[in-house]
């Protein structure tokens, strides 16, 4: 299978098969009025199965959401069809209004106005927990 | 602005120099009668409690301060839909220092986020509610006079008990502790209490049913209530209600040397006739809460001016 390979825009590559979507949707690539290509249970060398995104346009993109979903996805960076830039994210301490806390009786359900954050608590099994309530992200 | 919203925000050193100031209190408290003077406490309660905020009232009081309170939302501006963050900032302008309570987790944070005054948190929903800790520390200390080498049980709601969670993040951080979680299975404590703060730091504990079983071995008993209001569903609240009732019956299992606390107030999880029994630390833990609050209240209106 073939995808035409970006111009200048951002390759999220080594995603772990299955993780794509997640991606996809938490970083709303779907309202962007560029092309998205999502490559899903790619053969990899390394990885036995992996998912890629390819994004053709140099948007900003928000790291910190790919580093929560996938701390081992690598991003890549193309301009005039070349790699400028290229780099691991890895779990960010501290998540902002990237997902939100579903327990009813946190404050944030009530005060709207509130950022939703999230605290790495747990790197070894990728646990974030509300800086308000301490309940686990899912 | 330093605040306390969670026991850990007090480092071991802190919580034994509190301890230090509360015995200090008890024995000479006529050189703490002015310390606050010209000081005021707002105390800010969302949600009903008499006797948390009496205490931080009275304590604001032994120390020669003044308090303006707020006993009521619903006859506060948060009855109009005014948000915490608003609430902290306009009370800063008042008060020198705010206890508050308030039925959701984290708006206790989300207060000292916003003030510019230090919050103490006097109970955030289920999630924390660290000077009823320092009232449990105290009464341990007092009592058996070392936080190490004990054996702590923990009986009834440990699921949503926040004083339960509290009390084990603050006794973790000291060495030889073993805990007894006494609980029915759907009130067990949660895994993320046992995993954060005891399998990561290898602290050993067992769970059981039986709190019969487990009294011979207790150096502490500490013993809560099923709370009705952390229910959701009334049903569950009416079966679980009364899982554990300590009575003479019980209490003649226990050591000549246990300690029983609660947090109070107590519904029928003690019976009334162990009250006479020395071993019954409970209405001590009340009085020690208050020498705690007192230090508290001092040592963050001191850094504050500093």
């Amino acid at each position: 299978m073939n995808i035409d390979s970006i111009r200048t825009g951002i390759v999220i590559d080594h995603i772990t098969a299955g993780r794509a979507m997640r991606l996809y949707d938490l970083l709303d690539l779907g309202s962007l009025d560029v092309s998205v290509a999502i490559i899903q249970n790619a053969v990899s060398h390394k990885m036995g199965r992996k998912d890629i995104i390819k994004i053709d346009a140099d948007i900003p993109v928000n790291f910190d959401v790919i580093g929560y979903v996938d701390p081992t996805a690598t991003v890549n960076i193309i301009r005039d069809g070349t790699v400028v830039d290229k780099r691991v994210i890895g779990m960010p301490e501290i998540l902002r209004n990237v997902i939100r806390c579903k327990n009813p009786r946190c404050i944030t359900s009530t005060e709207q106005e509130l950022d939703h954050v999230f605290r790495l608590s747990d790197r070894k099994h990728e646990i974030y927990r509300c800086i308000y309530c301490e309940t686990k992200a899912n | 602005m330093r605040s306390v919203i969670d026991i850990l925000d007090l480092s071991v050193s802190e919580l034994d120099a509190l301890i230090a100031t509360a015995e200090d209190i008890i024995a000479h408290p006529a050189d703490y009668a002015e310390k606050c003077h010209g000081k005021k406490l707002a105390t800010l309660f969302f949600e009903p409690s008499t006797r948390t905020r009496m205490s931080f009232e009275a304590a604001m009081y032994e120390l020669g301060g003044n308090v303006l309170s707020m006993t009521d939302a619903a006859s506060s501006s948060a009855s109009k839909g005014e948000s915490v963050a608003d609430t902290a900032k306009v009370i800063s302008c008042y008060a020198d220092i705010i206890a508050m309570r308030h039925p959701k987790e984290g708006a206790a944070l989300v207060a000292a986020n916003n003030a510019s005054i230090p919050v103490i948190n006097a109970g955030d929903g289920g999630h924390c509610h660290p000077t009823q800790t320092l009232a449990d520390l105290l009464t341990i200390w007092r009592e058996k006079k070392r936080f190490s080498g004990l054996t702590v049980g923990l009986c009834g709601d440990l699921k949503f008990g926040r004083t339960v969670h509290s009390l084990i993040n603050a006794l973790s951080r000291y060495e030889d502790m073993r805990f007894v979680l006494i609980s029915p299975t759907e009130l067990k404590l949660p895994s993320y209490v046992k995993e954060e703060s005891l399998k990561a730091k290898n602290i050993p504990y067992r769970q059981t049913t039986s709190l019969e079983e487990a009294m011979p071995e207790l150096d502490v008993l500490y013993m809560t209530r099923v709370q009705k209001e952390r229910f959701f569903n009334e049903e569950d609240y009416l079966r679980l209600k009364d899982s554990y009732i300590l009575d003479p019956a019980k209490m003649t299992l226990g050591r000549d040397d246990l300690i029983v606390m609660h947090p109070l107030p107590r519904v029928n999880e003690i019976s009334v006739a162990v009250d006479k029994d020395p071993r019954a630390c409970y209405f001590k833990q009340v009085l020690n809460g208050k020498y705690m609050r007192m230090a508290l209240i001092l040592k963050l209106l001191e850094e504050a001016a500093s």
